[in-house]
């Protein structure tokens, strides 16, 4: 169609012609489109009520109905349920394998009907005249607007979907228990009636905890951090520092599994190993292991954003300080890292949101069970790894014990974000002061 | 792409210094007497290098005590990088090399037993851009006294680091704001304050590079009246880029060109009667 | 004294400070290196062997008797025979003298269970070798395995270690025969998950990474750059969109966790999305991605010398069409340095498919982005908490496998940054 208008009128287009054709192209394609994800959506749940209504004593109560559309969820899904679900389950299932066929059909029917009025209606209204090249930038300007916007969805997507099901949690448990609660044993919480009289989901050990190794990581990463960037970028040599600096960085992209493995299998028996030889009693999954190897872990963290802020120092400060006659450590410690101590801070509390957020080293070399202690010889159990004991594994959705995850994810979700926000702030400050 | 390729900008060809000066074939010995009766410091046959690529040649020159010597002559000619000869910052220059013989009191500031922090203490530097220090103006004046261990007590330190400002000319414009951050300042009394820092630890030897090439003609004034006064306590070295500061505030001239130095004498000879026909077409403003 | 002696006299002092900072950073880097030599070198030590496994060399009688009663070589008949049968008598048959229940029991054990299905796939391949005898070399079970490898200390006392006196009396028969050797470890790579370490392999979660990694990469790129293009070309300087950008800055550093619990109760809880597939692992780890995406795409795009938009402008070119047809090509080899960086740290990521479930034992390798399916680095999690040795051993492999991947990306990054930093 859009080669005929080409042809005819190819000497008063005032577009390129590609632009008429991709202008078609949406304006016939994107309705269909939008019928089709829209269908997509809602298909399921459509489908799911007919398949309810058709059952003989669907019942009306709101959380027998919940698990009776799982069970049908997992029918359809999986043969195996299939075989072992009760007759009723079957039937739906069957039902709703049936609605579904005759779901596509219709929907195929009705995206080929909608691409061709609107095809249609293009070819009606497509003249000439028609700016195509500007509506078609306005469109696609429109598209990048929507996929920077995204990184808002994302965070309002965290925030809303945490905060909901954080919410449904705190209908059960009161926000001061969980926030000030000393005591943490949600596995015993997973009949109903126990919820809030056991006082099990108290948070306390767990932020303990995470502080505790948050803290062990930061001695091990921010002095040999600090010091290496300082070395590195005062000392070495500038072929020692070409060969340095990328090895360390591989520290920074070693995934987190791996650092959760070493801890467990190398770290975790050494230190009980010495402890016993200097007869002490070093739990096997000690606070100390997992915060050294999260430390290793951190290290590249720290002395690449101390390195940054080091060498932004203007070299001006460097020269006037040598030329007073001042060492270089004199002249590091007095006129250097007070200027750049700004950007240090900021980027320490960075390596700290990092560390707390941090997981998979804490799931395989911390502890299980909350123990509200400071020694960092014993196990900690942090708010990551109860997230991830919470919910991995079977879970009613239902549950305060899967609910407390959601609880948990929201404070591990603002801690950092604050952390991150004073932090981003502290050192964009400190760049702009010198540029 | 193809715009891109089009649109390409060239690259200026690597200036070529003896061709734009048309004087390839000129003798570059040094014209003067190189040396004065009482020298604060040494320079002989210096050659200075950076990497491969040689910045100073050859350079004999002698700093006279309590006096101003003025080092001039065009850009990149390497009026800085000999000054940094005479404390030894090029030390802090990645591949930096230091041929010949910096004496100081007789003896090589270059020798392997010299510590550079003493000389540095010694010999101050006063930079082309002020570069105060991201503190108070008083921590700013206390910070070499306070490095090298000069002072004791307090009162020591308040008094140095009054007289120092008072000698910089600059303490009746802070006095009571010693507290405030010396970057907080304008640049007149930066550089000022930069001076008070280097003068604190009264060295023997101040080197300045091109000190007021930052600052308004009333600010360069004030210095150049400041220099004059610190030139009866201190032996100054001085590289500029004006003509006329030279000849305002220094005794002796040096001329450079293209590494070399080609002139040496009194001041108001080499502004008179320049001997090297370099130096005549420098002064005269032929090139520069 | 005079000033000078004064500095003289705190020389010394202020000289041994300075060597003692410089060997407190010389201290910090050695740590350093020697943290990452002992990381790499405890996990290539604990690793490198997985790559080769015990085999042992039987002579299989495929009799008719035992796998083909009927004789009419019917795939259904051939496929579920006892295999095993064959396999223990073989075994019995290397050592005739072995009698007891107990010990015979111990013979067969000696064998992999698994390489009852070798027999069996060869069988159903090739009909024709049934009534023939065949040497075929078989996996030895995983103890056996420990035992060639030196993993089991012949000093300790019998009680003490997994294998009797008398099951390393056998192998050191069978070694003396030379019908017991350690090979190429093939099974570790063709393999999915098992609950004998001896027949785990990676395979299943190497493929679930490469289908995750796809929609991670088919939906971030694109959006990323999207997002990139509009910030630097097309957004107005206003609220809103500082608003977007402190987002972006922000979200980098969410824990990855997070994105994990948005993962499960958005795709998951609400869009009933299956939980453990391909698809959902995507989604959740292209959200995570998207920032450094976005963020290394917008400095690419900045690296863009503004002369060439301008030159493209200057001959008519809309904004739009300047940006796609001259700068985007320019900035693009700076984005995908950007997007394998991305999609390296996507790979290593396990915290957030945890969350979605992709933490199932799977032995079949997922065919499609909706089969159940897990990951590289989920897999070496779930292989670290068994006890066997065996196992500990392929986790270390798994993770050299999964560091090969790493390194093989971020060179590639780096040669694309080369690359890039030459033209301009
Ligand atoms: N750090 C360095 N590395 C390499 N070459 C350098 C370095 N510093 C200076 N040079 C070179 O040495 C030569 C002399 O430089 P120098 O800075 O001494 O010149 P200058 O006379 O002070 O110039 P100006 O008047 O512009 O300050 C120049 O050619 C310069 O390019
Ligand atoms: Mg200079």
């Amino acid at each position: 169609m859009l080669r005929q208008a080409r042809d005819a009128n190819a000497t008063r287009l005032n577009s390129l012609p590609e632009y008429f054709g991709m202008l078609g192209a949406i304006w016939a394609g994107a309705p269909a489109l939008l019928v089709y994800f829209v269908w997509l959506a809602f298909e399921g749940d459509i489908l799911m009520a007919q398949v309810l209504e058709m059952l003989p004593d669907a019942d009306s109560m709101a959380a027998t109905q919940e698990l009776l559309i799982g069970d049908i969820r997992n029918a359809i899904e999986n043969p195996i349920s299939y075989r072992i679900a009760s007759e009723e389950v079957r039937m739906a299932a069957d039902r709703y394998r049936e609605l579904s066929q005759t779901a596509t059909l219709a929907l195929t029917a009705t995206c080929l009907s909608v691409f061709a009025v609107c095809s249609a209606l293009a070819l009606k209204f497509m003249t000439p005249r028609i700016r195509a090249r500007a509506q078609v930038e306005k469109i696609i300007r429109g598209f990048l607007l929507l996929c920077s916007m995204l990184a808002i969805f994302i965070t309002i997507g965290i925030v809303l979907s945490v905060l909901f099901e954080a919410s449904r949690f705190f209908q059960i448990v009161s926000v001061t228990e969980f926030l000030f609660g000393l005591d943490w044993s949600p596995q015993m919480a997973i009949r109903e009636d126990q919820v809030g009289s056991s006082g099990a989901f108290g948070a306390v050990p767990l932020f303990v905890g995470t502080l505790l190794i948050s803290f062990i990581a930061m001695l091990v990463a921010a002095p040999v951090g600090l010091m290496s960037a300082i070395y590195l970028s005062e000392y070495a040599p500038s072929k020692v520092r070409a060969a340095v600096k990328p090895l360390l960085e591989i520290l920074a992209g070693v995934p987190t599994v791996v650092y959760g493995f070493f801890a467990a299998i190398v770290v975790g028996p050494a230190l009980r190993g010495f402890g016993q030889s200097v007869g002490l009693d070093v739990a096997s999954e000690s606070a100390l292991a997992a915060g050294f190897v999260m430390g290793i872990m951190i290290i590249p963290f720290v002395s690449s954003i101390s390195d940054d802020v080091i060498t932004a120092v203007p070299q001006a400060m460097r020269d006037g300080s040598l030329a007073m006659g001042a060492t270089h450590s004199e002249t590091m410690r007095r006129v250097i890292l007070p200027a750049a101590l700004p950007g240090i801070i900021g980027g320490l509390l960075l390596a700290i949101s990092r560390a707390i957020g941090e997981t998979m080293i804490v799931v395989m070399a911390a502890g299980l069970s909350a123990n509200l202690t400071a020694n960092p010889l014993e196990a900690v159990t942090t708010v990551t790894v109860q997230i991830v004991t919470l919910l991995v594994g079977d879970q009613e959705f239902d549950s305060p014990k899967t609910l407390a995850a959601f609880a948990l994810g929201l404070a591990l979700f603002f801690i950092t974000l604050a952390l991150n926000f004073i932090a981003l702030y502290v050192v964009r400050k400190y760049r702009e002061q010198y540029e | 792409m193809d715009i891109t390729e089009t649109l390409a900008i060239p690259i200026p060809e690597q200036l070529d210094p003896s061709a734009t000066t048309g004087h390839a074939d000129l003798d570059l010995t040094t014209v003067g007497d190189i040396t004065v009766p009482d020298p604060r410091m040494k320079l002989r046959d210096i050659n200075v290098f950076y990497g491969q690529k040689q910045a100073v040649f050859n350079v004999n020159l002698d700093i006279g005590s309590n006096s101003v010597s003025a080092m001039i002559g065009p850009s990149g000619c390497g009026k800085t990088t000999l000054l940094r000869c005479l404390n030894r910052m090029n030390d802090t220059i990645d591949g930096c090399r230091v041929e010949g013989r910096v004496e100081m009191d007789g003896k090589n500031v270059y020798a392997r037993k010299v510590d550079p922090v003493l000389l540095r203490a010694r010999v101050g530097m006063v930079f082309q851009k002020p570069n105060p220090f991201p503190k108070s103006i008083f921590d700013n004046v206390a910070y070499g006294p306070r490095i090298h261990g000069l002072v004791h007590d307090r009162t020591d330190l308040e008094e140095i680091v009054h007289t120092s400002l008072e000698r910089a000319g600059l303490l009746n414009e802070v006095k009571d704001r010693l507290d405030q951050p010396g970057t907080g300042l304008s640049g007149g009394q930066q550089q000022r304050l930069c001076i008070a820092r280097a003068i604190a630890v009264s060295p023997e030897v101040i080197l300045m590079d091109e000190p007021c090439s930052a600052l308004d003609p009333i600010a360069t004034a004030r210095i150049e009246e400041l220099i004059g006064e610190l030139r009866k306590n201190f032996s100054i070295a001085i590289v500029t880029h004006s003509m006329q500061q030279a000849a305002r505030v220094s005794q002796r001239t040096a001329y450079f060109h293209l590494g070399y130095l080609v002139e040496v004498g009194p001041t108001k000879d080499i502004f008179t009667t320049p001997k090297h026909q370099l130096t005549e077409e420098y002064i005269t403003g032929r090139f520069g | 004294m005079s000033r000078t002696e004064q500095i003289v006299s705190g020389l010394a002092r202020r000289q041994r400070a300075e060597k003692r900072f410089r060997l407190y950073g010389l201290i910090a880097i050695v740590l350093g290196m020697s943290f990452l030599l002992l990381l790499f070198g405890s996990i290539v030590t604990n690793g490198y062997k997985a790559f080769t496994q015990t085999y042992i060399e039987l002579p299989i009688y495929f009799n008719p008797e035992v796998i083909d009663p009927g004789g009419e070589h019917d795939p259904q008949t051939l496929f579920s025979a006892d295999y095993w049968k064959l396999v223990k008598t073989a075994m019995y048959q290397k050592f005739p003298q072995v009698s007891g229940r107990k010990e015979r029991r111990e013979l067969a054990r000696m064998i992999s269970e698994g390489s009852a299905y070798e027999l069996r796939d060869q069988v159903l391949e090739n009909p024709g070798l049934i009534g023939t005898t065949r040497h075929i070399w078989v996996v030895a079970d995983d103890d056996i395995d420990m035992l060639m490898k030196g993993y089991i200390d012949r000093e300790v006392p019998e009680d003490e270690r997994r294998l009797n006196d008398r099951v390393i009396g056998y192998v050191d028969d069978l070694r003396e025969a030379g019908v017991i050797e350690r090979q190429f470890n093939t099974t570790f790579f063709t393999a999915g998950d098992s609950r004998e370490p001896e027949q785990a392999g990676i395979l299943g979660a190497l493929t679930g990474s490469f289908l995750t990694l796809i929609i991670t990469l088919l939906l971030s790129f694109p959006i990323g750059v999207a997002a990139a293009i509009y910030l630097e070309e097309f957004a107005p300087r206003n609220r809103f969109i500082d608003l977007i950008e402190i987002n972006i800055n922000n979200l980098a550093a969410v824990p990855s966790i997070i994105f994990g619990l948005l993962g499960l109760a958005i795709f998951i809880n609400w869009f009933g999305m299956p939980r453990s597939t391909a698809i959902v692992g995507g989604l959740v780890l292209a959200l995570m991605t998207l920032p450094t995406i976005i963020i290394a795409s917008r400095v690419s795009i900045q690296a863009v010398p503004p002369s060439i938009k301008e030159a493209a402008l200057g001959v008519g070119a809309s904004r739009m069409q300047a940006m796609f047809h001259h700068v985007l090509p320019i900035a693009m080899p700076g984005m995908l340095t950007g997007t394998i960086i991305g999609m390296a740290r996507a790979l290593g990521e396990t915290a957030p498919l945890l969350m979605i479930g992709m933490v199932a034992f799977i032995v079949e390798p997922p065919s499609g982005f909706t089969d159940p399916a897990t990951a590289l680095p989920v897999q070496i999690f779930l292989w670290s908490d068994s006890p066997e040795r065996g196992f500990t051993e392929r986790t270390s492999a798994a993770i050299l496998v999964l560091l090969a991947f790493l390194i093989a990306m971020n060179a590639a990054a780096v040669y694309l940054r080369e690359k890039v930093t030459k033209r301009f």
